[in-house]
C-alpha cells in the first residue's frame, strides 16, 4: 500500500455528488474501450474537454489513454487555445491528432466573410466526419453536457449514428440503468457523452477541486475587444477586420465558453481565480451559451446542427 | 437560492445527488412544474427567459404569462405539436442537493421512456389534475415506476388553484391514490397541494392553502432519504475492462454494484467459484483500504485465477445466482414485437449475451390495472410481460427486486441492434441445475404394485365455492372404501404450511401451483392416488403439472359452476369480502379464471347432488382403467 497516496486521497474532499458523477464518467469511459475497436476523444480545448481528459486518465490508470485526442481545427481558434492544446498533450504525453478541412481552406470558408452557420457546418461539422471516415473511428467520446441546450437535454450517452453520421431524434435507443447498447455495423459510429449529468457548476467545482488546468482565457484579463452585435469580440489576430465605428478597446474580460474566436462572445470580469469564477457563476444571470453566436442564427439551430451531424 | 459560493462549497462535502422523474398525463402540467422548479430556484438565466418570453408569445398557452413548458419541451417538433416526447433531463441545485430530473412523457404510446427515465430514478413525482383526480394514466406511471423498482412517489395535486385550493378535493385524491398504491410496494408516498404555474407550495409554503402543514416540494426533495440501498447489499463487482498496462500489473477495472470490498477480502468468480482475495484497490487518486458501492476502482487480486470482462466478483458467503434460464418482467419497446424462441441479444451487467431467447411468455400485464390478463405469444410496443428467459450461457445476477444493478438486463435485435426490450429478473428456473438425479432402485411401479393399485393425480379445478374440495373428499372416501390408498392435497391446507409464505399475486398463484404439482409428483411416485383440488387459475400452471407426470396419469376435473352461483353459495364469505375490495387478486372478481378446454371429467355442477358428481369422477377412472367399479 502506497503510504503516501492514501495521505493524498484523506485531504480529496470532493463533495459526494461530484465523486458520483466522476464514477458514472469513468465508467462510461471503461465500457466504450472494452467494447468498441477503435476509439477517439474528441478535444476542443475547452473546460469541459479539460476534465474530460482528466477523467479518462483517472478511468485507465495506471495504463495510458487507450485512445488518442482529435482536435477539428478551424484555424480560427484563440491561439491561447493552441498553445495550451499542444502543452497538455505533452504534459499528458497522448497522441493527438490535428485535422483541418483543407477543402473548405481552399474554398475559403471563414466565419467573417462565410457567416458563422456555413463556417460551422464546413469547417467543424464536415471537418469532423471527414476525419471519423480517415482514421477509422467507431466511438467518438464528446463532452457535451445535457444542461447546456434544450436539445442536448434530450440525447442518449450512447448516441447512434447511421453511417452518414446523422442523429435522429427520433430513432433514439432508448438507455435503461448503465446498460448501453454498444452494437453497430460497418460504417455505423457511435458518439459517447460521458459528462451528459455534469453541469456548468460541476465542471468549476471540479477543475477546482482536482486542480485541473484550463485555458487562460477562462481567467479575467485586460485583453483587446470591439464591442460588436450585443458582444464582445476579442482582437485575437489581425484578421478581424473592423467595422465602421468600430474602436478596439482594452476592458477586463474572461471567456465562459470558447470556440472560434470571432463567434465567442467575452464577458465583463472580475474573475482572476477558479474560486472567482465558482462565485461568479453563482451570481450570474445570463446562460454560457449567450455569447456563442452558432446557437441563435436560427429557431433550433442546435437541434438542426446535431442532425447534420454535429457534436 | 444560495449566493455564497464559498459558504456553499464549504459544506458541500456532505452534498448528494437526487434523480428522479416527473410523470403524469399531457396535461397534468409536468413540464410547468420543471420550468417553475428550475426557475424558482434561478436556474434560468435571463436570456433565456428572454428566449421564453419570445416563445410564449409564439406557442404558449398561457397568454400573457411565461409558459414555463416551453423551456423543457425542447424538440423543433414537440414544441409545435405542444408534447414532451422524449425523455428530458433537468439540473437544478441547492446548497443541500444537486437535482437531475427527468421529464418523461405521459402518452400511452411513450410507456418506453417513461421505464427508460424510472430505470434511473430514485425518486418519482405523479402529478394529478386536482380536477380531474386520479386517471387510468395516473395507474399506468405509477405500475411502471414500481415494476422499475422507484421506492419513494411524491404525490403532487397540481392545479389546486382550479378547484379554489380546496381541502376536501385534495384529501379525497390521496385517499384514492393511497387505496389504489398500497399493492405497489411504494415505501413512502408523500401528498402536496400545488399550482405549479402560480408556484404555491413548489418552493414556499402557499398563503392559500393554510389548511396544509406539509413541507414544500423543494423542501422535501431536499430532505427526503433516500439512503443508499446499495451499499448495505452483499459485495458485487461486474468486471468492466482487464487492465493491463505491463506484465506487473493485471487489475480489473469496474464499478462496485452493491456492498463494500476491503484489501485482504477473500472474493469469488460467480461464474467459475473460483476463489482469490482483494490485493489492492487501486485508483488515480491513491490505493484505497476499502471501497463501496458506486465507486469506479481496479481491483487487483493475490493469485491469478480466470477473470475477464462479462465476470462478476462476489463475497464467498452470499454468491449472486448462476443460471442460464430466469424468470423476469420484460417490457418491449419495439415496434416490431417479440416472438417466443427467437433469437435476441443480450446485455446484463457487463455481461453482453451473443444469443437467448424468451422461451414462454407466462402472462401480459396490463398496465393499466397491473391485472394479468390471460396468457400470449408476444409482447408489442410497450407491452409488460412476465416471461421466462433463457440464454445459450449461464448468467450472474440477483433478483431485481433486491439488487436494481445486478437484476435488470436489456435485449437488442440482433439484426438491426436496435434495444428491443429491457427486463427485470425475479428469480432463476432450473434452481436445481448443478445437482445431479439419484437413482432410485424401487420405482413408481414397484410401490404402486405393493398398494396394488394404479397411482394417478386427479386435480380438481374451479372457481372458488365451486364444490372442489366438497366433491374432492367424497371421491377420496369413496376410494378409501375401495382399500384404495389415497391422499388428498386441499389448496387451502397446503396455504398453511408448505405454502403459507405465498400470497395471491399471481406469481404466488403459479409458485403455489408449482410446489402443489411437486407435492403430488412424490405422492404419485410413492404409489398413491393423489386428489389435488387447488383453483389453479391459469392453464399453462395446470398443464406444467400434467407434463410432470406421464398423460394416463393425470386426470383433470373441472368443476363448472357459474360465478353467480359461487357468488350466492360463497361458503366461506370471500366472495362479499373480495367485492368490498377487502381482498385483491381474488379469482373470478379482480383476477382471471382461464377454464379448461379439454378437461378429462367436465363437471356441470348446477342442480346436481354432490354424491352424483363424485361418482362421475369414479367413472372416468374405470373408463380409464385406474380402478376397477366391479
Amino acid at each position: 500500500m502506497n503510504v503516501q497516496n492514501l495521505a493524498r486521497l484523506e485531504t480529496r474532499t470532493l463533495p459526494r455528488h461530484l465523486r458520483r458523477l466522476e464514477a458514472e464518467s469513468i465508467e462510461i469511459m471503461r465500457e466504450v474501450v472494452a467494447e468498441f475497436k477503435k476509439p477517439v476523444m474528441l478535444y476542443s480545448v475547452g473546460k469541459d474537454s479539460s476534465v474530460m481528459l482528466h477523467l479518462a486518465v483517472k478511468a485507465f490508470y495506471p495504463a495510458k489513454l487507450p485512445f488518442p485526442l482529435m482536435h477539428i481545427d478551424t484555424t480560427w481558434k484563440f491561439r491561447e487555445m493552441i498553445t495550451f492544446r499542444d502543452e497538455t498533450a505533452r504534459r499528458i504525453g497522448i497522441d493527438l491528432i490535428v485535422h483541418v478541412n483543407k477543402d473548405g481552406i481552399a474554398r475559403g470558408i471563414n466565419p467573417i466573410d462565410s457567416g458563422s452557420a456555413l463556417h460551422t457546418q464546413v469547417m467543424k461539422t464536415d471537418a469532423l466526419k471527414q476525419a471519423l471516415e480517415i482514421y477509422g473511428f467507431d466511438a467518438a467520446f464528446g463532452g457535451a453536457r445535457r444542461d447546456e441546450e434544450k436539445s442536448r437535454a434530450k440525447e442518449r450517452i450512447f448516441s447512434f449514428r447511421a453511417a452518414g453520421h446523422a442523429w435522429d431524434p427520433r430513432n433514439q435507443r432508448p438507455e435503461l440503468w448503465n446498460l448501453f447498447n454498444t452494437r453497430i455495423r460497418q460504417r455505423e459510429t457511435m458518439r459517447v457523452f460521458a459528462m451528459s449529468n455534469w453541469t456548468e457548476l460541476d465542471i468549476w467545482e471540479y477543475i477546482m477541486l482536482e486542480n485541473i488546468p484550463v485555458v487562460p482565457l477562462y481567467f479575467a484579463k485586460q485583453r483587446r475587444v470591439v464591442h460588436r452585435n450585443g458582444t464582445l469580440v476579442m482582437m485575437d489576430d489581425e484578421r478581424l477586420p473592423l467595422r465602421p465605428n468600430e474602436t478596439p478597446e482594452l476592458r477586463t474580460i474572461r471567456f465562459r465558453t470558447l470556440g472560434c474566436y470571432p463567434l465567442s462572445g467575452a464577458i465583463e470580469s472580475e474573475a482572476t481565480t477558479i474560486e472567482d469564477i465558482v462565485a461568479e457563476m453563482r451570481l450570474t444571470k445570463v446562460s454560457e451559451r449567450q455569447g456563442r453566436i452558432i446557437d441563435t442564427d436560427e429557431a433550433a439551430s442546435m437541434e438542426k446542427k446535431k442532425r447534420e451531424g454535429y457534436f | 437560492m444560495d449566493t455564497d459560493a464559498a459558504g456553499c462549497l464549504g459544506e458541500a462535502v456532505s452534498k448528494d445527488q437526487l434523480r428522479f422523474i416527473t410523470c403524469g398525463s399531457v396535461d397534468d402540467g409536468k413540464s410547468t412544474l420543471i420550468g417553475r422548479l428550475l426557475h424558482d430556484s434561478k436556474m434560468i438565466y435571463e436570456d433565456q427567459l428572454r428566449a421564453l418570453a419570445r416563445d410564449s408569445a409564439k406557442h404558449g398557452t398561457t397568454g400573457e404569462d411565461i409558459d414555463f413548458a416551453l423551456l423543457v419541451d425542447g424538440l423543433e417538433a414537440e414544441r409545435e405539436q405542444r408534447i414532451t416526447i422524449d425523455v428530458a433531463y433537468r439540473f437544478f441545485t441547492t446548497p443541500r442537493r444537486s437535482f437531475m430530473v427527468g421529464d418523461t412523457p405521459g402518452h400511452e404510446q411513450y410507456t418506453r421512456n417513461m421505464a427508460t427515465g424510472a430505470s434511473n430514478a430514485q425518486l418519482a413525482i405523479i402529478l394529478i389534475d386536482a380536477r380531474k383526480g386520479i386517471l387510468v394514466q395516473t395507474k399506468r406511471h405509477s405500475f411502471i415506476c414500481s415494476l422499475l423498482g422507484i421506492r419513494h412517489v411524491l404525490l403532487a395535486v397540481n392545479k389546486i388553484d382550479l378547484v379554489d385550493y380546496r381541502r376536501d378535493v385534495f384529501d379525497g385524491i390521496v385517499r384514492d391514490y393511497v387505496a389504489f398504491a398500497s399493492a405497489l410496494g411504494f415505501k413512502s408516498i408523500v401528498p402536496f397541494p400545488i399550482s405549479a404555474r402560480y408556484g404555491d407550495n413548489i418552493i414556499y409554503r402557499s398563503g392559500n392553502t393554510d389548511w396544509y402543514h406539509g413541507q414544500s416540494l423543494l423542501d422535501c426533495l431536499e430532505t427526503i432519504d433516500i439512503q443508499s440501498e446499495t451499499t448495505d447489499l452483499p459485495f458485487r463487482f461486474p468486471v468492466q475492462w482487464v487492465n493491463r498496462p505491463n506484465l506487473d500489473f493485471r487489475g480489473y477495472a469496474g464499478t462496485i454494484a452493491s456492498g463494500s470490498i476491503a484489501v485482504g477480502d477473500e472474493i469469488i468468480v460467480a461464474a467459475s467459484g473460483r476463489s482469490s482475495r482483494v490485493k489492492r484497490i487501486v485508483t488515480y487518486d491513491g490505493d484505497l483500504a476499502a471501497a463501496e458501492a458506486g465507486d469506479a476502482v481496479t481491483i487487483m487480486l493475490e493469485n491469478e485465477i480466470d477473470v475477464s470482462r462479462g465476470d462478476v466478483l462476489a463475497g464467498p458467503t452470499q454468491r449472486p445466482t448462476v443460471a442460464d434460464q430466469f424468470a423476469a418482467h420484460l417490457i418491449w419497446m419495439d415496434e416490431e414485437p417479440m416472438v417466443q424462441g427467437r433469437s435476441y441479444a443480450f446485455r446484463i451487467g457487463t455481461q453482453s449475451i451473443a444469443s437467448g431467447n424468451v422461451t414462454r411468455i407466462k402472462y401480459k400485464i396490463d398496465v393499466n390495472t397491473g391485472e394479468p390478463p390471460l396468457a400470449a405469444t408476444t409482447l408489442g410496443l410497450n407491452e409488460f410481460g412476465f416471461c421466462h428467459v433463457a440464454t445459450t450461457l449461464p448468467v450472474s445476477f440477483d433478483p431485481y427486486h433486491v439488487n436494481r444493478r445486478t437484476g435488470s438486463f436489456i435485449v437488442i435485435d440482433r439484426y438491426t441492434n436496435r434495444t428491443v426490450g429491457a427486463g427485470m429478473i425475479d428469480f432463476p428456473l432450473r434452481r436445481a441445475s448443478n445437482v445431479a438425479w439419484q437413482p432410485l432402485t424401487i420405482g413408481k411401479q414397484e410401490r404402486a404394485g405393493l398398494k396394488q393399485q394404479k397411482p394417478c393425480i386427479i386435480w380438481f379445478t374451479g372457481l372458488s365455492g365451486a364444490g372442489k374440495s366438497t366433491i374432492a373428499n367424497i371421491v377420496d372416501q369413496k376410494l378409501f372404501a375401495m382399500s384404495h390408498h389415497t391422499m388428498l392435497l386441499d389448496g387451502d391446507n397446503l396455504r398453511h404450511g408448505l405454502n403459507g409464505d405465498l400470497g395471491f399475486t399471481d406469481a404466488d398463484r403459479i409458485e403455489n401451483i408449482r410446489r402443489a404439482g411437486e407435492v403430488a409428483k412424490l405422492m404419485l411416485d410413492s404409489g398413491l392416488m393423489v386428489i389435488c383440488s387447488f383453483i389453479s387459475p391459469y392453464m399453462t400452471e395446470r398443464d406444467l403439472v400434467r407434463k410432470l407426470v406421464g398423460k394416463r396419469e393425470f386426470v383433470e376435473v373441472f368443476v363448472d359452476t357459474p360465478i353467480d352461483e359461487c357468488v350466492r353459495r360463497d361458503p366461506k364469505g370471500l366472495y362479499s369480502r373480495a367485492k368490498s375490495g377487502k381482498i385483491e387478486n381474488f379469482t373470478g372478481i379482480g383476477a382471471p379464471f382461464e377454464a379448461p378446454r379439454a378437461p378429462e371429467v367436465h363437471l356441470k355442477t348446477l342442480g346436481q347432488p354432490p354424491e352424483q358428481l363424485a361418482d362421475q369422477v369414479l367413472d372416468a377412472l374405470a373408463a380409464r382403467e385406474i380402478i376397477s367399479l366391479t
